[in-house]
């Protein structure tokens, strides 16, 4: 039984395999006219938001109803926490409470492992600053494979902000775990510090600063958002040189093998990773990755909370 | 008769040349024999070690003004808890070191509370502006020899060239934080490929050597007196040993966490392991150990920053850097630095008393251990396993990186002019 989600850098490839195939079972209850079942009958999921989210947020609500869990949000604004709490007293509060799993988005890296030193609950990143999302990363690979039909061997290339983005840092070691063959393409400001010498060791990935030479050879091109304020941070010097080096159009989608597929995360930036058109032509496997996105969680909950007998196999730290 | 003699001890004094068994009889506040015979109440010193009272040229006693995390009586009692005989707070104090009624005031808290003697730093600026300097001169008048903006590097090089001109009237010492801070906005931890996997902002060593280099080059351009804080980088250890090289008038400190702990304690995300500079790779960590062992770092000074548990308990980003020290140096000392064979325990001796005391000009500290020198000592069992236990902690604070660590090497007594201030590792009382 796994203790926590927090990071993709504790999941086995055998571990994540459990979790994608769960959540194809469940995804058929979606499709049902009664989207319920009572698995998690009597347990309580508190989703703990320091930071705005809609889609997360929801997805999480929805997939733990559909499981028959109760629900409690709680998010920073107009709670305690506005009020000055410290996290570990809302922690302290919510353990009182006996809730059995918390859910947490927090603006603060390393914030839900922190979390888990003050509750007894299971705690799930829902994202944590620049370090990680992996429930993002299990939806995305959940889409891939069902697409694909399978993760090993694909070539994905990872375009953008790779230094920020805490989607970029879990999709990445998840496909790699998955034996997926990446390569990060972006200008060396937006990748992470110094790994030029080191990437390979320390992501399993390649690094490349050349998108039209990548594109020919790429199976997922996986986007990341590039935030306007990275600009006047001078990691680039305008969004137009940007579009024009590492941004996808239509062009760009042109130099891509026929079968190979196109992904964000979202919210996407029209006109600056990704332009209108090409955004277009994205757009389908995203609200694809919406619908996943509730099995997949369900699928995450099911397997945290539903007992020995739905248990991952056990944790093994690599 | 008076006075009491530490028989049997091993007296390491480097000022005075000395590595030998011998017995150190004290009376008054001076050392008056040192070898054959006793006077007054005899102290079976079999199996520990004598040396002169260690020097730390970097705390924070956080009083005025910080009073929840320390004050100047708990700081101190850590002190003398670690062997300690004089202690240097640094100038961060609310109100600001800056001006000498603070300095009065520290020194007055101390006279009434101190447990060891205390050599306040004052600051280079104004408020640690960085902008106009304070009133150096008048703090000099009342004792201060050195200055620093602490945490906050003296940013302008103008202004730091100045200081530490002006410093030269006292044949003063300036003390600069080195940090880049164009490099190290809102910096979390060591940058490197830990910093990029667990989404922590970067605080590059670069960032450190720059400032560094900087520092080094103005001080040997007027001939001044540069101190070097808490080296934590490779690189800053080969700047400093190529400007002694030189001629350049500059002394280093090292932090026990700098030579003890690497970045990867991050991981756990408990910010009682954020520290500013913060900790760095595993190479710098050697090399920080290499500068010790060949003298490029004059001093081991702890940096002891006490933070209330409310302040630690929190996000890493939102949390204040700083550890404990001072009740821990000796020990990591012996651990990280005397065991492994880095420092002869001559060596050790030297930079935790005899070398901070000569880089600050504290007379009467430091040694030489010999009649009628002052009698600031330490007695230490310098092979004793411990575990670090944060309960049993003098300081008023918790935020101890070592907790539950096992270690070698305990403070038994601390004499502080005369008299303990530790005796069979209990405080004594004020008198």
């Amino acid at each position: 039984m796994i203790a926590h989600l927090l990071s993709v850098e504790d999941l086995s490839a055998e571990q994540i395999g459990v979790v994608l195939d769960t959540a194809e079972g469940l995804k058929q209850i979606g499709r049902r006219p009664i989207k319920k079942v009572p698995t998690l009958r009597g347990r309580t999921v508190c989703n703990l938001f320091y930071e705005d989210s809609t889609r997360t947020r929801i997805s999480f609500e929805l997939a733990a109803k559909r499981l028959s869990a109760d629900v409690i949000n709680f998010s920073a604004k107009g709670s305690s926490v506005s009020k000055g709490e410290s996290l570990k007293d809302t922690a302290l509060t919510l353990q009182a409470m006996g809730v059995d799993a918390i859910v947490v988005r927090h603006w603060a890296s390393g914030a839900p492992q922190q979390l888990t030193r003050w509750v007894d609950a299971k705690v799930i990143n829902a994202g944590d600053g620049w370090h990680q999302h992996p429930t993002q990363a299990l939806v995305d690979l959940f889409t891939i494979r069902e697409r694909r039909g399978h993760l090993e061997g694909l070539r994905v290339a990872a375009v953008g902000d790779l230094f920020h983005s805490r989607v970029a840092r879990s999709v990445v070691q998840a496909l790699v775990t998955m034996g997926a063959e990446v390569t990060l393409v972006g200008p060396p400001t937006l990748l992470p510090p110094r790994s030029e010498h080191s990437s390979v060791e320390t992501w399993g990935a390649a690094f490349s600063h050349d998108l039209d030479a990548v594109l020919p050879k790429t199976d997922v091109l996986y986007l990341l958002r590039v935030q306007r304020e990275r600009m006047a941070q001078q990691f680039f010097p305008t969004i137009r040189e940007y579009a024009r080096l590492w941004g996808v159009d239509r062009d760009r989608l042109a130099r891509l093998p026929e079968e190979a597929i196109v992904m964000h995360p979202g919210p996407m930036n029209r006109g600056v990773e990704i332009s209108a058109d090409a955004a277009d032509a994205a757009n389908s496997v995203i609200t694809e990755q919406v619908a996943n996105g509730i099995a997949v969680r369900m699928s995450c909950l099911y397997l945290m909370l539903g007992g020995e007998e739905t248990a991952w196999p056990a944790v093994q730290r690599r | 008769m008076s006075g009491f003699t530490f028989v049997g001890v091993r007296l390491v004094d480097p000022a005075g040349g000395r590595d030998e068994t011998t017995n150190v009889a004290v009376d008054g506040d001076r050392v008056v024999a040192v070898g054959a015979g006793h006077r007054g109440a005899r102290i079976d010193g079999a199996g520990l070690v004598c040396a002169p009272g260690f020097v730390d040229l970097h705390v924070h006693l956080r009083e005025p003004g910080g009073e929840d995390a320390e004050t100047i009586a708990s700081g101190t009692a850590a002190a003398a808890a670690g062997g300690f005989t004089a202690v240097c707070p640094m100038a961060n104090t609310d109100p600001v070191c800056d001006h000498a009624g603070v300095v009065e005031q520290v020194l007055r808290l101390a006279r009434d509370a101190a447990r060891c003697d205390v050599h306040p730093v004052g600051a280079v600026t104004r408020g640690l502006a960085g902008e106009e300097l304070a009133e150096l001169g008048a703090m000099a008048a009342v004792g201060v020899r050195c200055f620093s903006d602490d945490g906050r590097p003296v940013r302008s090089a103008q202004v730091m060239r100045r200081a530490l001109l002006y410093a030269r009237t006292w044949d003063g010492i300036v003390c600069n934080h080195a940090e880049e801070a164009s490099l190290t906005e809102d910096a979390q931890m060591n940058e490197g490929d830990l910093s990029a996997l667990l989404g922590l902002a970067g605080w590059p060593h670069e960032a450190e050597e720059i400032m560094v280099a900087r520092d080094l080059i103005l001080a040997h351009g007027v001939g001044a007196r540069l101190h070097v804080p808490h080296v934590s980088t490779a690189g800053t250890v080969a700047l400093i040993r190529a400007a002694k090289a030189r001629g350049t008038r500059v002394t280093a400190e090292a932090t026990p966490h700098h030579f003890t702990l690497a970045e990867d304690q991050a991981r756990s995300y408990d910010p009682v392991y954020k520290v500013n500079p913060p900790l760095r790779s595993k190479d710098d960590l050697e090399a920080v150990r290499e500068g010790l062992a060949d003298g490029t770092i004059d001093a081991i000074a702890t940096d002891h920053a006490p933070h209330p548990p409310e302040s630690k308990e929190q996000e890493w980003s939102q949390a204040p850097p700083g550890m404990l020290g001072l009740e821990t140096a000796l020990a990591l000392t012996m651990t990280s630095l005397v065991r492994p064979g880095v420092l002869s325990l001559q060596a050790a001796v030297a930079a935790l008393s005899t070398n901070p005391a000569r880089c600050r000009d504290i007379g009467g500290h430091g040694g030489p251990v010999e009649p009628g020198a002052a009698a600031n000592l330490v007695v230490f069992d310098p092979a004793r396993p411990w575990t670090v236990d944060p309960a049993a902690l003098r300081s008023r604070s918790r935020n101890t990186p070592y907790a539950g660590m096992e270690v070698v090497g305990k403070v038994v007594h601390t004499v502080l002019h005369g008299r303990f201030t530790l005796r069979d590792e209990q405080l004594t009382g004020l008198s």
